[in-house]
This record gives structure tokens, sequence and C-alpha cells, in this order.
């Protein structure tokens, strides 16, 4: 090894962060509040127990647990040109761009995540307030929004965080799109330089340090939400 | 939608010239196998030691376990794979360095290695949680009946503690053959990287990846009646008398 070289970093530094980790960054902010949004409905239709529609629920989240992300990666890359053909009714596929797809693909494979997070947070709510509220004369999506709702995200949100990270550290894959994340610009210079030892290591320092971080401030939340309760 | 199926294609010849396709997805399955079991071993044994080491009465041991398991948890799986395979080989002295490139299978054993590793901060945590679970009075019981620590460690605490956490290790087993698919960036030729490789020379993305996702549904509920089955085996009369169905992941 030829000597530890800092200046490929320092030198790569604006490439890296404003380029790489701000679609990071906007893919896991993005993927995590759509995934929340899509797993919350998903536990909801999974738990209002109208047959087929729970079913196909429980199916959905079964199947997207049971896959590997990457295979999910591939598929979604092949299948949202054809999604996006069938919903606008155009004549090809849509070619949809590297950002975009990689949404689509994460907001809908985290959202089954998201959603058996969501499905323990309902169900610890216990059964007489959702009899209270109706008993006051309020509406199934009343009872949702006001009761239910807002009690199951308080709890569950130090979990939802963590598997915020765990989403942070799992963009990481989009790589195998060739999409420049942070690890694939770390990649693209470490190719093009030489220097796969020095941008792998701080690639990884930089993982390290912004989840170890995010993951002590969830555990800081935490014990303030364990006292209230 | 305009997209032309054809099942039929899994029984023309691969580039390869000798295996039809899905001869090589079927080929592909079993490098997913290999490599998930080969790693689960290493996730286990190290992952027991350090879950151990994180609820033993020794100090140092508590703080390094901590470390160790903050350190795999908190870098993507991805980048791991990445050390060990590109940067590892650079770190060592050249002849060694050179030895690893030239390793016949490199990237399965990397895979198996980081894999492992990486699961292994997640099994240590289970084994925390499972043995935190059991009464503080067995252990102090234990002692004081004249067993040593790693004696209490091994016939009161570890044998109540793996079948505590049965369905947590169950879901982390069913991760481990998950990630397997990301050694298909190190080159493994496991079954997603299959899949993608017959998608790309016959062009029928949709048959290769159902063929694959297929596969992959087909291992998991093995795997989760699997391990139903043990945990009725192994349940504990009247003290885990109702286990409850595993949380399928």
């Amino acid at each position: 090894m030829a000597g530890f070289d800092f200046d490929v970093i320092q030198r790569s530094l604006p490439y890296l962060f404003l380029e790489g980790m701000r679609f990071t960054l906007t893919l896991t902010a993005l993927a995590a509040l759509g995934g929340i949004a899509f797993g919350t409905l998903l536990a909801l239709v999974r738990l209002a127990a109208v047959q087929p529609f729970a079913l196909l629920a429980a199916g959905y989240v079964n199947l997207m647990r049971a896959v590997p992300l990457v295979l999910v990666i591939f598929w979604f890359y092949f299948l949202v040109p054809y999604m996006g053909q069938w919903i606008t009714g155009a004549e090809r596929p849509i070619a949809v761009g590297a950002f975009w797809s990689s949404l689509i693909t994460f907001t809908l494979f985290e959202a089954a995540y998201f959603s058996e997070i969501m499905r323990a947070g309902i169900q610890s709510i216990p059964r007489a307030q959702v009899q209270a509220s109706y008993a006051l004369g309020m509406t199934y999506l009343q009872t949702i929004a006001s009761i239910v709702l807002p009690q199951a995200l308080r709890n569950m949100l130090p979990v939802l965080l963590t598997q915020t990270i765990i989403l942070f550290q799992d963009t990481s894959l989009v790589y195998v799109l060739s999409i420049t994340d942070f690890l694939g610009a770390a990649s693209k210079v470490a190719r093009r330089d030489g220097r796969l030892v020095e941008m792998y290591l701080f690639a990884a320092f930089v993982y390290f340090l912004i989840s170890l971080a995010a993951s002590q401030l969830v555990r800081r939340l935490q014990r303030r939400v364990a006292i209230v309760k | 939608m305009n997209y032309n199926w054809n099942w039929a294609i899994f029984w023309d010849l691969s580039p390869d010239g000798a295996h039809t396709y899905w001869q090589t997805i079927a080929a592909g399955a079993a490098w997913t196998l290999a490599t998930a079991l080969s790693a689960w071993i290493i996730a286990l044994a190290i992952g027991s030691l350090v879950g151990v080491l994180r609820t033993a009465p020794l100090k140092w041991g508590a703080r390094v376990a901590a470390a160790y398991v903050e350190l795999f948890r908190n870098i993507p799986l991805l980048v791991q794979m990445f050390l060990w395979y590109f940067v590892l080989p650079e770190l060592l002295p050249a002849a060694w360095g050179t030895w690893l490139k030239q390793l016949p299978n490199a990237s399965f054993w990397t895979a198996v290695i980081s894999l492992g590793l990486y699961t292994s901060a997640r099994v240590a945590e289970q084994v925390r949680a499972g043995i935190q679970s059991i009464p503080r009075g067995q252990s102090v019981a234990a002692l004081a009946l004249g067993l040593t620590l790693p004696q209490t460690y091994g016939y009161v605490l570890l044998p109540m503690a793996y079948r505590i956490i049965l369905p947590p290790l169950t879901s982390e087993f069913l991760n481990i053959i998950k990630n397997s698919a990301v050694a298909l960036t190190i080159g493994l030729l496991e079954l997603t990287a299959r899949a993608r490789a017959m998608q790309e020379f016959s062009f029928q993305v949709f048959e290769a990846f159902t063929a694959a996702t297929a596969v992959y549904i087909v291992i998991n509920i093995v795997v989760v009646t699997l391990m139903r089955f043990i945990e009725r085996r192994v349940a504990v009369p009247g003290y885990l008398g109702s286990v409850k169905a595993a949380p399928v992941q």
C-alpha cells in the first residue's frame, strides 16, 4: 500500500456530499415519509378485517419481506416504466429517471416493514378507546385520525426512526443500478483515481458516524417517550 | 402491456453452452443457500460469544462487545463487503494480499465472512436480550449452588435464552438468506445474480425475476415451517408452553 492519500478524499468532498450524500439523504427522507404513509394505510387495511383487502395487504407485506431488496430494486427498475405506461396510457414504456425509480422502489419496499411497525402500534391501543370514540358518535375515519394514529405514531416513533436508519443504510444498494448516491460517488472516484482503500474506508467512516449519531439520538428520544408513559 | 412473455425460455440453453436457464437459476439457489448457511455458522458462533460478553460481569468485555455491535451494525452491508473484498487485500502485507486475491472462489469466502460478521452483531443483540429476559434469580441461584460462571451460562442461561429468542433468530436467518443477494456486487453468482444475468442475455426480464422471487418465497416458507417445528420440539413445558407462532419476516 503506497501511503494513505488524504488528498483524494479532500478533492472529491464536494462531489461526494453535494451530489452523492444529497441524493442519499433526499431518497432516505422521501422514501421514509412515503413508506410510513403507505405502510400505515396497509396496516389499517390489514386490521380493518374487510376480508379480500386485508388478505391482499397481508400478502403484499409478506411478499415484500420474503424477497431481497436487491431483487426488488431490479424488479422495479424494469417494472416502473411499464407501470407508467399503464397509468398514463402511453404507447411505449415510459423512461423513468434513476431518482424516481429508486424512490418508488424504496417507498413500496419499506412500506412493508413500516406497516408491520404501525400494525404493532395500532394494536397496542386499548380497544376500549376505539369503542369509547364510537360511543361518542365519531366515525371510523375520525377515530383513526384523531384517536388511534396520533398515539400509535407517538408510541412507535423510536422504532420508525430506527427503521429509517436501516433505510438510510439500505439506500447504498442503489449501487447495483450505477446511481450516484453517496457510495456510488465514492465508488466512481475510487475507480477513476485507483484509490479504493481511501474512498471505501472514508465511505464506511461517514456511514458509521451518521448511523451511530442517529441511533444515539433515537435512544435518547426513546427514554423521553418512555418517561411520559 | 406490450411485453412478450416467453416462459419456455427456461429450457433454452444459457450462454455457457452447457446448461439450460433453469439449471443456472437452480445453481444460483444452491450458492445462495451455501453462502447463507456458512455465514450463519459464523454469525451464530460469534454472535453468541459477543452476546454473552455483553451480559457477563466483566466490564471490559461488555465494552468491547458493545463497540463490536455498534461497529458492525452502523455500516451498510454493501460497504462492509467492499471493505473485505477491495480494501483488506491492500492493507495486508503484499504476499498475503496477492494470496487472498488469487484464492479460488474469493467472492464466496468474502461474502461468507462479511455476511457472517454483519449478522453476528444482530445475533449478539438477540442473545443479549434473551439472557436478560431470564429472571435474575436463576443465575444467582446457579452461582449460589456452586456453578462457575461458564457453567451458569452453559447449563442455565443459554439453554433458556436460545429457546426464548428462537422466533427473532428465525427472522435473522431469513435475513441472512436475503442479504446474501448483496454479494452479487462482489461477483458471487448467487440466485439474484443469476436472474440478472439471465435477464441480460435472454431479455426475458420478468420471467427471470419471477423465477428468482418464487425460489426465495419457497426457501422462506420451508425455513419458517422448519423453525416452527423446532420451536414446538424444544419448548419447555410449563414455561414456554404457549409458544406463539414466529413473526414471519
